[in-house]
């Protein structure tokens, strides 16, 4: 328990961090929301201007508008967005899910589909599967995810149109719910074909390299004496040993994933906090914008003590595991 | 007595990739039931390799190009690889020199041993943990209810190597081949294995092949020895035999190696007083000399030892070397 109460310590200390960084850099960056509104509105007078100011209290020391902020993060007022109007909680919240669907999904298939191509091309480190991997990879990982996106849009949404082109569900709505399941699915695939596609890239090459660093193993030969199949030594012995860098870069890399779900939510349209995070930025909506960092900070601090439980469950090494009481009475102490 | 296991003029070679290269060039051994057979020389000259062959676990670009493995009068080198996963770690098992990295870090003990029980008798994962456990009783390990859900991380090198000595014992096999089981531990544990390996060995009548540099643990342990050198048997007897008369110049200089170790006639030798050592090193693969292997290193080579391919000499009734020198009289006297 101690462990996750100082991980539990950290984790608030950095988000504190996070908050105020992100907080000063938003401050240094050009430009100001009531600027932005009076240039949409076409212009106010000097008296509208400094009046706006002083109701979003931006007239007040940065160091103050630093304090006053952090004081209602703790109370869970997130501010009000200057441009949509709602509370940002509120609009945070109604965007998570879809964000979540998509990162989670993206990952889900990138780690599987890479994974099985490493150990294939692991087992057959000559062979073609081997080389188309290591091609697919560098494609995979030199192509930008927008062109990806693109290029799957007007291959499969326009040439041949099998999925929708954005959107996360038919704008006429859904009769049944599983209509509405599937329709949500349907939408999903391109979005989370894309954002998967360099992160299928990165777990094959690594996966592959670490299979064939595991297969090479003393204790895989250990398992070959034993008269193991070929089947039993790889999926039996070799994967959970080759699985530990694996589950290890699933964790450093959650924030890029989120990174690269911002870019995937915009070509797609894809209703998540990725393009609700583009459009703020555009409209200098800074309440919106340090809502999201923040409920960004927290996603990927979550899936980091995530990774960190499935470290231990995956190594022994790692971790304190709790020793099973399997001693019967008598035995020695 | 009929032998076990017979190994007959084995060669195995390895592919460099400009060519095939020998590594082992006519190795022949036997093992009897309930009878060691120790196996010495220096790094390098192969002993490994005949142990790997014999198991049908050479390396890559490593493969058998010659000769014949006969087990229990089956030849391994014609059997499927379905059959011979049926006789690994059943009929002829392996320990293997290192026993920190030879058993896998994330699966328990228990797992670990009841697995090749599972395989090889068809028995339940109860029973085969009641046999797990009492192989662990067997190789004397302290406390085994513990131990069999411990990881290997957890135990010491010593009660790893008995671990592994465990899962090769537990199926009874006819035929264990230890390589060097011992050289990863300190003395007092080495005496322990070697112990519990003997008397192990006079419960099953097993056959045990016992891969060595240590030529004391020969004296102690083997009933008959076979000496290795690049790739070559040049010399092979029951123990007497070589410790007490050694015929071959290269058996005699890796006992002048070793203090305190001729046996019979040889203690008395005026001769071999002394610490010696063999002045230079075992040739690289693809550099052995065409004739004699050991001539560049022998006090006693003769231009006939340089040019022409020694003859096997039988000295004595099962006891011969591969060897110019030595004179054969000694075996119609
Ligand atoms: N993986 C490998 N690749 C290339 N050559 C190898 C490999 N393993 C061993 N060799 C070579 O094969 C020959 C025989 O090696 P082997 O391992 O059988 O020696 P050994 O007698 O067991 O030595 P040691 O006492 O050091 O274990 C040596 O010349 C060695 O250099
Ligand atoms: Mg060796």
């Amino acid at each position: 328990m101690p462990r996750l109460v100082k991980k539990l310590a950290s984790a608030i200390g950095l988000l504190l961090a996070v908050v105020v960084l992100n907080f000063l850099l938003i401050q240094l960056a050009p430009g100001d929301p009531v600027s932005v509104i009076v240039g949409e509105m076409g212009g106010a007078s000097e008296d509208l201007i400094a009046q706006m100011r002083a109701e979003y209290g931006l007239d007040k020391p940065v160091w103050l508008q630093l304090l006053i902020y952090i004081g209602k993060i703790c109370t869970g007022d997130f501010g009000f967005s200057y441009y949509f109007k709602q509370p940002v909680l509120d609009l945070i919240l109604q965007r998570l899910p879809a964000t979540i669907l998509l990162v989670i999904t993206a990952l889900i298939t990138a780690v599987i589909l890479g994974t099985l191509m490493g150990i294939f091309s692991a087992r057959k480190p000559k062979g073609v599967l081997s080389h188309f991997v290591t091609i697919f990879s560098l494609v995979g990982y030199a192509a930008p995810v927008f062109w990806t996106g693109l290029m799957l849009l007007i291959v499969f949404a326009s040439i041949f149109p099998i999925f929708p082109v954005s959107g996360m569900m038919n704008v006429r709505g859904n009769a049944t719910w599983y209509g509405a399941v599937f329709d949500v699915l349907h939408h999903l695939v391109l979005p989370a074909v894309t954002l998967a596609s360099i992160y299928v890239a990165t777990y094959s090459r690594l996966s592959r390299a670490s299979m064939l660093d595991v297969l090479g193993s003393d204790y895989i030969r250990t398992a070959r004496a034993k008269g193991l199949s070929e089947r039993r030594v790889v999926f039996g012995h070799a994967l959970r040993n080759g699985l530990i860098p694996v589950v290890t870069m699933i964790g450093l890399q959650f924030g890029q994933l989120f990174a690269g779900a911002v870019l995937v939510e915009t070509v797609f349209n894809w209703p998540g906090l990725g393009r609700l995070a583009y459009e703020s930025i555009l409209r200098r909506d800074y309440p919106t914008l340090l809502g999201i960092l923040f409920f960004s900070a927290i996603l990927v601090m979550v899936a980091n003590i995530l990774t960190d439980l499935a470290y231990g469950k995956i190594d022994p090494r790692i971790g304190g595991r709790r020793r099973k009481k399997a001693r019967p009475a008598g035995a020695r102490p | 007595m009929q032998p076990i296991l017979e190994i007959k003029n084995l060669q195995v070679g390895v592919d460099t990739g400009k060519s095939v290269q020998s590594v082992l060039d006519g190795v022949s051994l036997q093992l009897f039931p309930g009878k060691t057979l120790g196996v010495v020389g220096e790094s390098g000259c192969g002993k490994s390799m005949t142990a790997l062959a014999t198991m049908g676990l050479l390396p890559d670009r490593f493969s058998v190009t010659g000769g014949s493995i006969i087990l229990a009068g089956e030849d391994l080198l014609a059997a499927k690889p379905s059959r011979l996963r049926q006789l690994r770690g059943n009929a002829l098992s392996m320990i293997f020199q290192e026993p920190m990295t030879a058993l896998n870090p994330v699966l328990t003990v228990e797992r670990q041993i009841t697995e090749v029980i599972e395989l090889h008798q068809k028995k339940s994962s109860a029973e085969a943990r009641e046999i797990a456990l009492e192989m662990l009783r067997a190789v004397q390990i302290p406390g085994p209810e513990e131990r069999l859900i411990a990881y290997p991380h957890e135990l010491s090198g010593g009660m790893r190597q008995r671990v592994m000595i465990a899962i090769a014992l537990a199926c009874r096999p006819k035929v264990i081949i230890a390589d060097e089981p011992t050289t990863a531990l300190d003395v007092t544990v080495q005496a322990q294995i070697f112990r519990l390996l003997r008397d192990l060995q006079m419960q099953t009548e097993t056959a045990i092949m016992l891969i060595t540099h240590d030529l004391g643990a020969v004296a102690e342990m083997a009933d008959d020895v076979a000496v290795l050198y690049a790739g070559k048997c040049v010399e092979s007897g029951t123990v007497e035999a070589i410790l007490g008369a050694p015929a071959h110049p290269y058996t005699r200089g890796l006992m002048s190696c070793t203090p305190r170790l001729r046996l019979g006639a040889a203690a008395n030798d005026p001769q071999a007083e002394g610490l010696g050592e063999i002045p230079g090193m075992v040739p690289p693969l693809g550099r052995f000399p065409k004739a004699c292997r050991f001539a560049p290193r022998c006090a006693l080579a003769d231009a006939r030892c340089h040019a022409e391919q020694p003859p096997l000499v039988d000295t004595a009734p099962g006891h011969s070397a591969l060897c110019w020198k030595t004179s054969p009289e000694k075996a119609v006297a």
